[in-house]
């Protein structure tokens, strides 16, 4: 369990982010959705610790994160994957190296032991024939599975995903979501996905947070984005004329 | 106001780089990898330059020294003081400056325009000590090898090329690099090229781990540490020269 209490950030006069509260529960795919520029990546980015709130708190397990120096916040971080928008893998390692790298740096196992855990991974986001390849040899979709394998090599209790659909087609996005979803239920891991692809919403979003402009706006389920009265959540869910129409068929169908 | 910011936060860096490392055998492999990488590779450049430096340090010393009242000998000992001293501790290096201050300062924005940096970091990983130490100290290690070598080719270009044009005979030469020996201006070329090594590598990571934005700044950063690395190495090859030779 992840809880973000009165997160404030700021870039100079520039508010990024306004008083965030959210919870994120164990053993759910939680999503936070908004338009580009809302804040979104800033919220994820400053609960992992790459930026530092200018006030609030961040509670793993009751643990403040914001509160804890260098070397306290490792052992969170070791209990953190994260899967980067552009899959960040190491352009000098092989897909194999990649998996094995932090189980390289952080366990005291032999090679052929993190190799085994590295095929395990890779195998369980079904890539079992890229071990040898470099990361400018593979496809996005597979960029991804791979920095997913990565993410869970050290069994994570937090899964952290910036964008994992952007550049995809539609079926790999579908894949990746699955992939995501499933991997959460069977690591009973606190996951949270950022995202601006309705699809991946109404797939996996067990929880969602609507930021808007830097503030949330709305949370809820799937299930009730569709129903919402948020002005702000209409304009961002119903955007394009297909979702419009949608909404007059559902409204209609209702009726 | 910029400078003292760009200093204070490259003392900064230096503070976490040289901090105490995740896993030793880890570092070692990394180690031993920029070694190859910044040393062995950059052999090549460094036997070329070297040898065409001395032939043409020879040459020009043989041509201002046509005087009957001036030994031949001199030319030889002429070209071994200029590349001893300053030849091949401060052109080589500046030269490494272009070729390596780049490359890692290139490679490191890449990293951290693709997000490789926050990677490790959020792994839990000092990624400034796990990307740089290992380059500063393989610099370092690896660096007065090099100038050794320059000197030497250097001293050979000067020889062979200097016969071959008649502008000095194999004899005088040798006498002439022989004649007046003083160990100590090794001593000092190789004191310089330690700090000029750790100058090359700690400046070109600091331009490649700020780097913010995309390709464009990664060419920036790779542009600025170049020109930054050179002009500390001349200010410190001024700094050492007074401070060891007066």
């Amino acid at each position: 369990m992840i809880e973000v209490k009165n997160i404030h950030k700021s870039f100079g006069n520039k508010t990024v982010l306004n008083n965030i509260n959210i919870h994120f529960e164990r053993g759910k795919t939680n999503l936070i959705i908004g338009e580009s520029g809302s804040g979104k990546t800033v919220l994820l980015k400053t609960m992992v610790g790459l930026f530092l709130p200018d006030k609030g708190d961040i509670l793993y397990e009751g643990r403040n994160f914001c509160a804890m120096n260098f070397e306290d916040r490792k052992l969170i971080r070791k209990e953190i994957g994260m899967l980067f928008q552009g899959g960040a893998l190491f352009d000098s390692h092989t897909v194999e190296e990649n998996v094995m790298f932090p189980l390289s740096m952080f366990t005291d196992m032999s090679v052929s032991e993190q190799r085994d855990r590295a095929n395990f991974c890779l195998s369980r986001v079904n890539l079992e024939n890229a071990h040898k390849l470099y990361p400018s040899e593979i496809s996005g979709g597979m960029k991804k599975r791979v920095a997913i394998a990565r993410a869970i090599a050290m069994n994570p209790k937090y899964l952290f995903c910036d964008e994992p659909n952007s550049g995809l087609d539609p079926r790999t996005s579908v894949l990746i979501d699955n992939l995501i979803y499933e991997i959460t239920q069977e690591y009973n891991m606190t996951t949270i996905v950022i995202t601006h692809d309705m699809n991946s919403v109404m797939e996996i979003g067990d929880n969602i947070s609507f930021l808007y402009k830097g503030e949330i706006k709305w949370q809820g389920h799937r299930e009730e984005v569709m129903r919402t009265n948020s002005p702000e959540l209409n304009n961002f869910v119903y955007a394009s004329e297909f979702m419009k129409k949608l909404k007059q068929s559902l409204t209609h169908f209702g009726d | 106001m910029k400078w003292f910011f760009h200093i204070g936060r490259y003392y900064i860096l230096m503070a976490r780089v040289f901090s105490k490392p995740e896993k030793w055998s880890i570092y070692r492999n990394r180690l031993v990898t920029e070694i190859d990488s910044l040393g062995v590779g950059s052999l090549g450049i460094v036997t070329i330059i070297s040898v065409f430096m001395g032939a043409v340090i020879t040459i020009q010393s043989a041509f201002g020294f046509e005087s009957p009242w001036i030994p031949l000998y001199a030319v030889g000992l002429a070209s071994r003081d200029s590349i001893v001293l300053e030849f091949s501790p401060t052109i080589i290096s500046l030269i490494l400056a272009g070729k390596v201050g780049s490359n890692i300062a290139s490679e490191i924005g890449t990293m951290r325009v693709t997000e490789q940096i926050d990677a490790l970091e959020i792994m839990g990983i000092n990624s400034k000590a796990y990307l740089i130490l290992p380059k500063i100290v393989a610099a370092v290690l690896i660096n007065p090898f090099l100038i050794v070598i320059s000197m030497f080719l250097a001293l050979l270009g000067g020889l062979i090329f200097g016969s071959m044009t008649g502008a000095v005979t194999p004899y005088e030469f040798i006498y002439g690099i022989q004649y007046d020996f003083r160990p100590y201006n090794v001593s000092y070329a190789l004191i310089k090229t330690l700090f000029f090594a750790f100058i090359i590598t700690s400046v070109s990571s600091y331009h490649g781990y700020y780097t913010q934005g995309g390709a464009l700044e990664v060419g920036k950063s790779s542009t600025n540490a170049v020109v930054y690395s050179s002009i500390v190495i001349l200010l410190f090859n001024f700094i050492l020269t007074q401070l060891l030779l007066s």
